[in-house]
């Protein structure tokens, strides 16, 4: 057993002085992190990852062993709990991140799917989490579809264009200056499916782009397929919301205030419904009102 | 729609050329119709006698009317209705040759090589500072949206019903009811040309209308929050119910009109243009109950998410709002500064992927494994041990058959049970059992079944008060008869219905 490795301090003695570590206690501790490699392998289904998560939070320098191997790996440790086992990240040098070029050839070159790529993930996790509790409340389970999603954005993107008519501006971007074009143009214009000829998702279409983020987190051990209705649904796992919390939702926070764009919230939901003084548009489906 | 905010704008100044550019915009719409006519020169083949945009046209058409509240239309479907007008402009061509120019034309319109899938059209303006700059238009004709069952449905954007009727982007309740009253007005002086044409027009119109309110209903499902269900929505709701109700009576009131132009009239070709019209009324008629059905499933649906999002507990700390705080301020910046924040996420929310290391050795000697050879039929099948299950039918087939013999009465002479079960023991002592069983079945028959089912006979049993007087059996003394039906009418009930 896994405890026979590890010698318990006895007596007034060990108190003083920490035990030293083994060889074996740094195998364990490797053993741990290679098993949170393998993120959709939970301690429920395997009794050695289950003992040594209990082990991680019972005894403090076990855990530091293992936190230190995991660094020195390139992760970050996230979590380590019996929900959602040793949850770790790659950190962006480590060679377990994934970049963009094998994520997909053409969001490498082109820079209007780079950005669609990402949007997709964005939207996936907004959906996924639509309330700040959601995301904060431990026990939240999000269900999303691949539909939903691309409806979602393109309810938002909608929603711009007819505050851009609103204004009387001429919203149409201007010719060969395609990095200052408004994003959400980006995304409605592009098709959102496609016949192909062998009845498989049109890739460069929104919905293509959206299937191909979630079955990219299904494989992270992120999400969960539960049926194929409306383009495949999906519900959340116990990592994705961590990750989401503790690393991308902050990352991509940083970013906007660099750009001097700077979100207030109050912690209260921002989907709300409209103020009296607005009408009803119909084509907007129903009033959808943001920050 | 910018008309407000242009008729409160005082006039010249840059602003001035926004009338231009409408226009412009309104102009490239028609491109891709000229478009095909130009390229069909290009296309591997003799198609200078093709009318391309006469085809685009009729295939927008075909999309617009054929777009459900649910889904758009069937590609395969449109795609057929459009070889009928394709194979007239060149009726000595193969069917094949109008496959591809139907094909072709449809893929244009779409325009399947581009990656938006859509097209693009650049023109000129003066900027608010008076520099004169090139901007680009991307619009769509038809796109391509998914349906319920995973497929790829065709749906006709506004652009393209602007294009196909023109001026279509007015207020959709009050246009509809002047295409009505004006359809009314030309069937009472018997214009049934002009009718036809207004009738048309109404369920244009009419479609356009459900597809505001499914946009709408998708909304709600979605999010519940972003929706006032205190004021708004029931207000919109019992709006447009009471809508569906008014279009509903006026609707049938002209199907009367035109039924009675159409019986009454004597020229075959106000006989046909009277029928055509009952065909699109019938269709607007179809579509407002599909409409209704909607609007009564969006209370339920309402309470139902109500219950999922609302009645959760709260919880003590609040998050990041993904929504709010992230996608929403990102989506109207540039491009290259909201792919910068998007990005990021997309870098530190996608997960890890180990890598797979591989040692030269392993690999050499899995690159000169020999291919296994694989069986070209895969292995034997084992030849299924079946056991014959005994035969536990009460009855056999012939007795069925004799049963079914006796009953099968002359449609003028009813019998009594009594009768029946005589004769049946006199052949055999378990036919009555048989026999009585279908008699009974026959007191309730399945007059729905036969009428569906187009049948010439149907058996029936009627209980006249009579006991049965018998060694085995109770009951009434039943009267056993066939009833002839009318199938022909029936069939033509049934068309008609439908």
């Amino acid at each position: 057993m896994i405890d026979d490795d590890y010698d318990a301090p006895s007596g007034a003695e060990a108190s003083s002085k920490p035990a030293p570590v083994t060889p074996a206690d740094v195998a364990d501790a490797s053993r741990l992190v290679s098993f949170g490699l393998q993120p959709k392998l939970l301690p429920a289904r395997d009794a050695e990852y289950g003992e040594l998560i209990r082990r991680y939070r019972d005894d403090p320098s076990f855990a530091r062993l293992a936190d230190a191997v995991a660094t020195g790996l390139g992760l970050i440790v996230l979590e380590v709990s019996a929900r959602a086992g040793m949850a770790v990240a790659a950190d962006e040098e480590s060679v377990f991140a994934v970049r963009m070029g094998e994520y997909s050839r053409r969001a490498a070159s082109e820079s209007t799917d780079r950005f669609l790529h990402g949007l997709a993930h964005l939207a996936v996790a907004a959906l996924a989490f639509p309330r700040p509790e959601d995301l904060a409340d431990d026990g939240y389970l999000g269900r999303i579809t691949v539909n939903g999603v691309d409806a979602f954005v393109r309810q938002a993107c909608r929603r711009l264009e007819q505050q851009a008519d609103l204004e009387g501006d001429n919203t149409d971007p201007v010719s060969d200056a395609p990095g200052l074009e408004a994003a959400w143009r980006v995304y409605a214009r592009r098709s959102a499916t496609g016949a192909t000829k062998d009845a498989r998702r049109l890739a460069g279409s929104t919905i293509g782009i959206v299937g191909k983020a979630v079955s990219f987190l299904v494989d992270s051990g992120f999400l969960q397929k539960t049926s194929d209705d409306s383009g495949g649904t999906f519900r959340t796992t116990a990592r994705y919301q961590l990750q989401v919390r503790d690393l991308a939702g902050s990352a991509a926070m940083a970013e906007l205030l660099a750009l001097g764009v700077v979100p207030v919230s109050d912690g209260s939901a921002t989907l709300l419904p409209p103020d009296d003084s607005d009408d009803l548009v119909t084509d907007a489906g129903l009033p959808f009102h943001s920050i | 729609m910018t008309t407000t905010a242009e008729a409160a704008r005082p006039a010249p100044g840059p602003a001035a050329d926004e009338g231009l550019a409408r226009r412009l915009r309104a102009l490239a719409c028609t491109a891709p119709l000229h478009d095909l006519d130009n390229r069909k020169a290009n296309l591997a083949g003799e198609y200078a006698v093709y009318g391309m945009a006469e085809i685009a046209l009729s295939a927008i058409d075909l999309v617009t009317l054929h777009m459900d509240f649910d889904t758009g239309a069937d590609r395969d479907q449109v795609l057929a209705r459009m070889l009928p007008r394709v194979a007239v402009q060149a009726p000595e061509r193969e069917w094949r040759e109008h496959e591809r120019v139907a094909k072709w034309v449809l893929e244009s319109l779409i325009n399947v090589g581009s990656v938006d899938r859509g097209f693009r059209a650049v023109y000129g303006t003066f900027a608010s500072d008076g520099s004169y700059i090139r901007r680009d238009y991307d619009f769509k004709l038809i796109e391509e949206v998914p349906g319920p069952d995973g497929g790829v449905y065709l749906r006709t954007t506004d652009e393209a019903v602007n294009v196909l009727v023109g001026a279509l982007d007015t207020d959709v309740t009050s246009a509809q009811i002047a295409a009505e009253v004006k359809l009314e007005v030309l069937i009472r002086r018997g214009r049934l040309a002009d009718a036809q044409l207004a009738a048309e027009q109404a369920r244009y119109r009419t479609v356009q209308y459900s597809e505001l309110l499914r946009r709408a209903l998708e909304a709600t499902r979605r999010n519940v929050r972003a929706v006032d269900w205190m004021e708004t929505v029931p207000d919109l709701i019992a709006e447009a119910l009471e809508h569906i109700a008014d279009r509903y009576r006026h609707e049938n009131a002209i199907l009367t009109n035109i039924r009675k132009a159409r019986d009454e009239a004597e020229e075959p070709e106000h006989k046909r243009r009277a029928a055509e019209l009952v065909d699109i009324v019938k269709d607007c008629i179809r579509r407002h109950t599909q409409l209704q059905t909607r609007l009564l499933e969006a209370g339920p649906l309402f309470r139902a998410e109500q219950d999922r999002q609302a009645f959760a507990a709260p919880s003590s700390r609040s998050g990041l709002d993904l929504y709010g705080q992230l996608l929403a301020p990102a989506l109207p910046l540039p491009l290259e500064q909201a792919s910068t924040v998007t990005t990021a996420f997309f870098r530190k929310a996608i997960g890890l992927r180990t890598p797979n290391a591989v040692r030269l050795a392993d690999l050499i000697d899995v690159l000169l494994t020999p291919p296994v050879e694989r069986e070209h039929l895969g292995a034997e099948l084992p030849e299924p041990d079946l056991i014959s299950t005994p035969d536990d039918s009460r009855f056999s087939d012939e007795q069925l058959e004799a049963a079914l013999g006796l009953l099968d009465l002359p449609a003028d002479a009813p019998r009594r049970l009594s009768g029946l079960l005589a004769e049946a023991r006199r052949t055999d002592p378990d036919l009555p059992y048989l026999v009585a069983l279908l008699a009974v079945h026959a007191a309730s028959p399945g007059v729905g079944t036969a009428y569906r089912q187009g049948e010439e006979r149907l058996l029936f049993a009627v209980d006249d008060g009579t006991r049965l007087d018998d060694a085995e059996f109770g009951g009434a003394d039943l009267i056993v008869g066939s009833a002839l039906l009318d199938a022909v009418g029936m069939a033509a009930d049934r068309t008609e219905a439908s």
